[in-house]
C-alpha cells in the first residue's frame, strides 16, 4: 500500500467542499489526478478536471488505479462497490463514522475482487517528494522531505506529528501509511509492515499505533520475520479504561488490546517501543547503526 | 451505544424470538402490582447498561408480590457498574432445562459478522472461553450472504430435548436483529430451554455502532445516554469529544491520536492531564467552544494547545480560539504547539493576535506547561 506518481487517480466526491480542496492539493504537489465523479455533474468540469457519473464510467475513459472517497458516511458503502466494480484495485476511504457493517460489506467485496482497501477513517497515503492521496500535510516540508524511514499511523494527526519529528531530526521519510482510526478496516497495521518492508527505498520502520483493538499485537507477529529495524510509540498510556472501548475484542481475547499489552508484544517481538514521539527519531538511528554492524 | 436489558428484549420479541412476560417498575409498589399481575414466582432485575448485575446482588429470585416489593426496596438506589439503579424488570420465572450462550457480534480478525455459541450458557463469554474453550462455535458470516441456516445447523451442538433447527432458526433471526439495527453485539446469555422444549431469551446485552445511530434514530432512542458529567454533557451538545479526568493541564488537540499522546507526554514529564478534548475530524472549526469547555474546568491551571494539521487546518482551529479568547480571558498560562496544513497562518495569527510564540516542539510546549500548573 505504497502510492506512486505514475498511478491515476480517481477523486469520488470531488465536487464538495473538502473534495475540490484536497484534490487541488494533491494535484499541485504531483498526484495525477485525472478527474472525479458526482452523480449529478456528469459531463462537467471541475477545477479543470473532468467529472464523471460513476467510478466505472471513468474507467470506461481510462484506467483508474487509484480512488479516493470524499464522500459522507452513509454513501460511503456504494461508492465504494462502484469504484470495485469499475475494477480500481486501489481504494482510499477517508470518510469517519461509516457504519462498521456498510465497512464489512464493502470489505468483503473489496476482498473477492482483489483490490486493497486503506481505512475507512484515514487520512491517506503519502509518498514524499513524489504524491499523495488523501488528506495529509505533504506539501508542508517540515513535516515530510523524501528520506528512507518508512511510518504506519493508525492516527493522521499523530502521524504528522512523528514525521514533523523525524524531520526535524535531520530524517527523511520514504512513505506515509495512515491506516485509519476504525475498529474494522481494510490494511492493518501487520500488511503496512509488510510493504513497508518491501519497500527498496524504506530502511527502517516507525509503527505507530493506539490502545483498542489488536493490530499492534498482530503486527508483532510479524515483525520477527521482517529484515529491517521497527521502532514504535503506542498512543493512550495515560487514558483512562473503559471509556470507549468496545466488547468484541475484550470478549474473546482477553487482555490484549491494552496499552500494556501492545508494549509486551512488540517489545517481545525485538521493536523498541519509545515513551513519547520526540524519542523516536533517535530511537531508529540506534537502530539503524545496529544493522549496520550486524551486517558486517 | 448500550441498552438496557428491557429496552433491548423488544427488538427481539419484534424478530420473533420468545422472552419472559415482564414488566419495567420504577418503585417498589409498582414490582409489587407487576409480580402480582404475572401470577406465579418471578424475578426483578436491575436496569442498568452494564454486566455483572447478578454478582453485584442486582437481581433476585421471588415467590409473591411481597417478595417482590422487598427486592425491589433493595435494588432500586443500588450503584451497579458506576450507575445508579433507577428501575427494575420485573419478569416471570422460567422452568429451565439447558442454559445456552448466543451471540452475533463484529469480528475484527474475519472483518465480518461473527456468531458465537456455546452450551455452557449462563456463566459470561470470557469465563466460557476460559474454561470451556472446547463447546464455543465460532461461527463467520459473510455479510452480503447472510447465516446460510442448513450449514449452521450442523455445526450446531445437539441439546436435549431442543431440535438442531429450532436452535438454527432462533440463531438467524438474531441475526437479522443484529442486521436492521446497526449492532455491534447482540448476545443472548442465557438463551434458556424450558421443559416444553423451547427457547427463551432470559437476559439480552445489546450495543448498538454509534456511526449507525442517525440512521436508525428511532430504534437509537431507546439506548440509555451515556453517563456525563455536566462540561462533558455540554460538550457533546456542541459536537465535541471531551472526557473530563483529575489531573491540572489542559489538553486542546486535534485528532484522537494526538489527543491522546498529548496526555501521554503530560504524564511522562510529571504532570497530570485535565481532560481529553479533540476538534479534529469534521469538528475542526470548533476552536470556540473547544476554548470555552475546556478552560471550565476549575481544575485546569495550564493549557497546552497541540495542533498538527492533515484534514483538520491549523488556520482554521486558531481562528476558533481567538474569535472565544476575548470573552473567555484565559486566566491560565497556554502553550501553543502548531504543525502541518495552515501552520504559517496559524502561527502568524497567534504570534500577532496573541503576542505568544509558537513552541517548534511539543515536548517542550508540554513542560512549560507542566511547571505552570505546578
Amino acid at each position: 500500500m505504497i502510492v506512486r506518481a505514475h498511478e491515476r487517480v480517481l477523486v469520488q466526491g470531488i465536487t464538495g467542499r473538502q473534495g475540490t480542496f484536497w484534490a487541488e492539493r494533491m494535484r499541485d504537489y504531483g498526484t495525477r489526478i485525472v478527474g472525479g465523479v458526482n452523480p449529478a455533474k456528469a459531463g462537467a468540469r471541475h477545477v479543470g478536471l473532468p467529472v464523471w457519473g460513476s467510478a466505472q464510467e471513468a474507467m470506461r475513459d481510462g484506467r483508474i488505479d487509484v480512488s479516493v472517497l470524499f464522500i459522507p458516511p452513509y454513501g460511503v458503502k456504494d461508492a465504494a462497490l462502484d469504484a470495485i466494480e469499475a475494477g480500481v484495485k486501489k481504494l482510499v476511504i477517508l470518510t469517519e463514522h461509516v457504519p462498521v457493517q456498510d465497512a464489512m460489506w464493502l470489505l468483503a467485496a473489496a476482498r473477492e475482487a482483489g483490490a486493497q482497501v486503506l481505512g475507512p477513517n484515514t487520512a491517506g497515503l503519502v509518498t514524499p517528494g513524489e504524491c499523495f492521496v488523501g488528506f495529509m500535510p505533504a506539501f508542508n516540508e517540515r513535516v515530510f522531505r523524501p528520506g528512507r524511514i518508512g511510518v504506519v499511523s493508525r492516527s493522521g494527526s499523530l502521524g504528522t506529528l512523528v514525521c514533523l519529528n523525524l524531520v526535524q531530526a535531520g530524517h527523511g521519510i520514504s512513505a506515509f501509511i495512515g491506516i485509519g482510526g476504525d475498529p474494522i478496516i481494510g490494511t492493518t497495521t501487520r500488511d503496512a509492515v509488510r510493504s513497508l518492508d518491501e519497500d527498496t527505498r524504506t530502511e527502517a520502520i516507525v509503527i505507530v499505533g493506539e490502545i483498542g483493538g489488536v493490530l499492534e499485537e498482530e503486527a508483532a507477529e510479524d515483525v520477527r520475520t521482517i529484515s529491517k529495524p521497527a521502532v514504535s510509540f503506542i498512543a493512550g498510556a495515560a487514558s483512562p479504561p473503559g471509556r470507549k472501548m468496545g466488547h468484541a475484542g475484550a470478549i474473546v481475547l482477553g487482555e490484549r488490546g491494552s496499552y500494556a499489552s501492545k508494549r509486551k508484544a512488540l517489545e517481545e517481538a525485538g521493536v523498541a517501543v519509545v515513551p513519547t514521539p520526540s524519542a523516536i527519531p533517535a530511537a531508529i538511528a540506534a537502530r539503524l547503526r545496529g544493522a549496520v554492524q550486524e551486517t558486517r | 451505544m448500550n441498552f438496557e436489558e428491557h429496552a433491548a428484549k423488544p427488538l427481539l420479541a419484534a424478530a420473533g424470538i420468545a422472552t419472559p412476560r415482564g414488566q419495567v417498575a420504577r418503585t417498589p409498589d409498582e414490582a409489587s402490582l407487576a409480580a402480582q399481575m404475572l401470577g406465579g414466582p418471578a424475578v426483578v432485575k436491575a436496569q442498568v447498561p452494564a454486566g455483572k448485575r447478578g454478582k453485584a446482588g442486582g437481581i433476585a429470585l421471588v415467590a409473591s408480590p411481597e417478595e417482590a416489593r422487598a427486592a425491589a426496596e433493595r435494588i432500586l438506589g443500588m450503584e451497579i457498574g458506576g450507575h445508579a439503579v433507577e428501575k427494575v424488570l420485573v419478569e416471570e420465572q422460567m422452568v429451565i432445562v439447558h442454559e445456552l450462550y448466543v451471540a452475533v457480534l463484529n469480528d475484527s480478525s474475519t472483518k465480518g459478522p461473527l456468531v458465537m455459541v456455546s452450551t455452557a450458557g449462563g456463566m459470561d463469554i470470557e469465563e466460557i472461553a476460559a474454561r470451556r474453550p472446547e463447546g464455543l462455535l465460532r461461527f463467520p458470516v459473510d455479510i452480503r450472504k447472510g447465516i446460510d441456516e442448513a450449514t449452521l445447523a450442523a455445526r450446531l451442538p445437539e441439546i436435549d430435548g431442543v431440535g438442531r433447527a429450532h436452535l438454527a432458526d432462533v440463531i438467524q433471526r438474531l441475526y437479522h436483529v443484529y442486521r436492521n439495527t446497526d449492532a455491534e453485539l447482540v448476545e443472548v446469555n442465557p438463551l434458556a430451554a424450558t421443559k416444553d422444549g423451547r427457547l427463551v431469551a432470559l437476559d439480552c446485552k445489546f450495543i448498538m455502532d454509534d456511526s449507525g445511530v442517525k440512521r436508525r434514530a428511532e430504534i437509537a432512542a431507546a439506548g440509555a445516554p451515556e453517563r456525563l458529567t455536566e462540561l462533558e454533557a455540554r460538550a457533546q451538545a456542541q459536537g465535541l469529544r471531551y472526557i473530563e479526568l483529575d489531573g491540572t493541564v489542559g489538553v486542546l488537540a486535534n485528532g484522537a491520536g494526538l489527543t491522546m499522546t498529548t496526555m501521554d507526554v503530560i504524564a511522562h514529564l510529571g504532570g497530570r492531564p485535565a481532560n481529553f478534548l479533540e476538534i479534529g475530524g469534521e469538528a475542526y472549526t470548533l476552536g470556540k467552544p473547544a476554548l470555552e469547555i475546556v478552560l471550565a474546568n476549575p481544575r485546569v491551571r495550564s493549557l497546552v494547545v497541540n495542533f498538527c494539521g492533515a484534514f483538520a487546518r491549523t488556520d482554521v482551529m486558531v481562528g476558533g480560539i481567538l474569535d472565544a479568547w476575548d470573552a473567555v480571558k484565559p486566566a491560565v498560562p497556554v502553550f501553543f504547539t502548531i504543525h502541518g496544513t495552515g501552520e504559517d497562518e496559524a502561527v502568524a495569527l497567534v504570534r500577532e493576535r496573541l503576542g505568544l510564540e509558537p513552541y517548534e516542539r511539543m515536548d517542550d510546549a508540554v513542560r512549560a506547561a507542566v511547571e505552570a500548573a505546578r
